[in-house]
């Protein structure tokens, strides 16, 4: 048998034996970055769809969490920095060719879009909030007033945070895993489907419930779509990605990502929701929590079977 | 200008030596190492074929590093060498990921790292210091753009390849074979 034996003087600290640069600050980001970005693109879709009344989770209650969600979530890439003071240096420059670059800066506007959104509604929903000071509800007056603009900008940019959480991934070509362009509409996906989760939780009004179920159901079978595509497309590319394909095909990833991901995450709320849009009761918290635990899995699952694909030569 | 390097695989005994004197050279961390030794051994048993590389950075005329660098600490300086601007790198470790040779690592100080063509050296005339020890002379250093400079001319005489071309990176280290 022909065989082929590499063997390397080289022992780099996070590189070998197999690369293991990012540790649990990235998947936790990704996961934290893409609920968000649901969780605001389902808030500005139903404003703009005149719902605000009937699903006041959706557009009210839930995103008073993105801005938390977003702010922990920049705080774990921050401890992923290994050169730490100099953070700042990418507000200094745009660069377009790096998704980080642009990613840093779409952050940069969700992340106050996230804090104005909730703050208009804090009075509303908290009627003994003081704001202390006239020039913060003069702005409250004036971010109220202009709730569609900011709504339009919202939906917009929560729709380029969520693809940006795969793209940043698939950018690399060097880790055959991650290079593929479904990573973006399957982390967008699934970051909708656990906002629509959170909020089918938060909400009290079954109409609202019914409405974010049904939403769920459909993010699950595009996100199933998705998957098998990515595979399909992984199965007819080259060596390197049949062999990143193989990491989830028999290989080590097999269990936890067919499991706890697919089966877990997806197929079994998918059958919870179908089973309670046909009119038997089951406890919105089972599938939300399921689809959830599945998000974060799935983040954690590609960010680090990504590092263990590569390039033998 | 083009700078670019090759190896003598043919001549290469995998001393070594090419990787102490670079960590001596650029004060490289202990435990670290901006080059080093790969040898592949091919093959079936007894017809087997073994082959010696001293691989570094590549210096890539299309770098992914460069690309995805989020704030343009990576970048080509004069002759198309890569290399990290210090104090603007984050530490993000984009690079690190991007790069299908796996060149760089984290820096213990925070920034990435990795081979620079002893640029230093260059720009005084002299060769890169892996260049410089090799007791077989199996490295070559040039600029591809100079018909005389060693690199171009063995190149000229010998077959070579490169690392991973399919990855479309253009690397700038060439193996002869």
């Amino acid at each position: 048998m022909k065989e082929e034996l590499i063997v390397s003087g080289r022992m780099n600290y996070k590189v070998d034996p197999v690369l293991h640069i990012w540790g649990w600050e990235i998947p936790v980001y990704l996961f934290l970055g893409g609920l968000a970005a649901g969780i605001l693109f389902f808030a500005a879709l139903y404003y703009l769809r005149g719902k605000e009344k009937e699903y006041q989770s959706a557009v009210k209650w839930a995103p008073m969490f993105t801005p938390f969600f977003l702010i922990i979530g920049l705080g774990a890439l921050f401890l992923d920095l290994h050169h730490k003071p100099y953070f700042w240096r990418l507000y200094t420059t745009i660069k377009l060719q790096s998704p980080m670059s642009w990613g840093a800066w779409t952050l940069m506007v969700v992340t106050p879009l996230s804090i104005i959104w909730s703050a208009t509604y804090v009075r509303e929903l908290f009627p003994k909030w003081d704001w202390k000071f006239k020039r913060i509800y003069d702005l409250e007056v004036f971010f109220t007033k202009n709730r569609t603009s900011l709504a339009w900008i919202m939906i917009v940019f929560a729709v380029i945070l969520g693809i940006y959480t795969g793209i940043l991934l698939s950018a690399f070509n060097a880790r055959p895993l991650w290079n593929t362009s479904i990573l973006g509409p399957l982390f967008l996906v699934s970051g909708l489907s656990a906002g629509a989760a959170l909020i089918m939780v938060m909400s009290t009004n079954p109409s609202e419930r019914k409405r974010f179920g049904q939403i769920d159901l459909m993010l699950i079978a595009i996100e199933l779509f998705l998957i098998i595509h990515m595979f399909m497309g992984f199965n007819a590319s080259s060596q390197v990605q049949i062999e990143a394909a193989a990491l989830f095909l028999g290989g080590p990833y097999t269990l936890p990502f067919w499991i706890f991901v697919v089966f877990l995450g997806m197929v079994v709320p998918a059958f919870l929701e179908f089973w309670e849009l046909r009119g038997n009761h089951i406890p919105a918290y089972i599938p939300a929590v399921l689809i959830i635990s599945g998000n974060v899995m799935l983040r954690f699952i590609i960010v680090y079977a990504g590092q263990a694909s590569r390039y033998l030569y | 200008m083009r700078y670019a390097m090759a190896v003598d695989t043919k001549k290469c005994v995998g001393c070594s030596d090419c990787v102490v004197a670079c960590q001596t050279e650029n004060n490289v961390p202990i435990g670290y190492c901006r080059d080093w030794i790969v040898e592949v051994t091919d093959g079936t048993y007894p017809q087997l074929e073994l082959e010696i590389r001293s691989e570094r950075c590549n210096h890539c005329a299309n770098a992914p590093c460069v690309r995805c660098c989020p704030t343009g600490a990576s970048h080509y300086a004069d002759g198309g060498i890569v290399l990290v601007t210090e104090d603007m790198c984050i530490g993000c470790g984009a690079c690190i990921a991007s790069c299908p040779y796996d060149a760089r690592y984290p820096h213990p100080d925070g920034y990435a790292d990795k081979c620079t063509f002893c640029i230093h050296r260059v720009e005084k005339g002299q060769k890169p210091a892996c260049v410089e020890v090799c007791p077989t002379k199996c490295l070559y250093f040039g600029d591809l753009d100079d018909p005389n400079s060693d690199v171009s001319k063995v190149l000229k005489k010998r077959k070579y390849k490169t690392l991973i071309p399919e990855a479309g990176t253009k690397p700038q280290l060439y193996f002869l074979i």
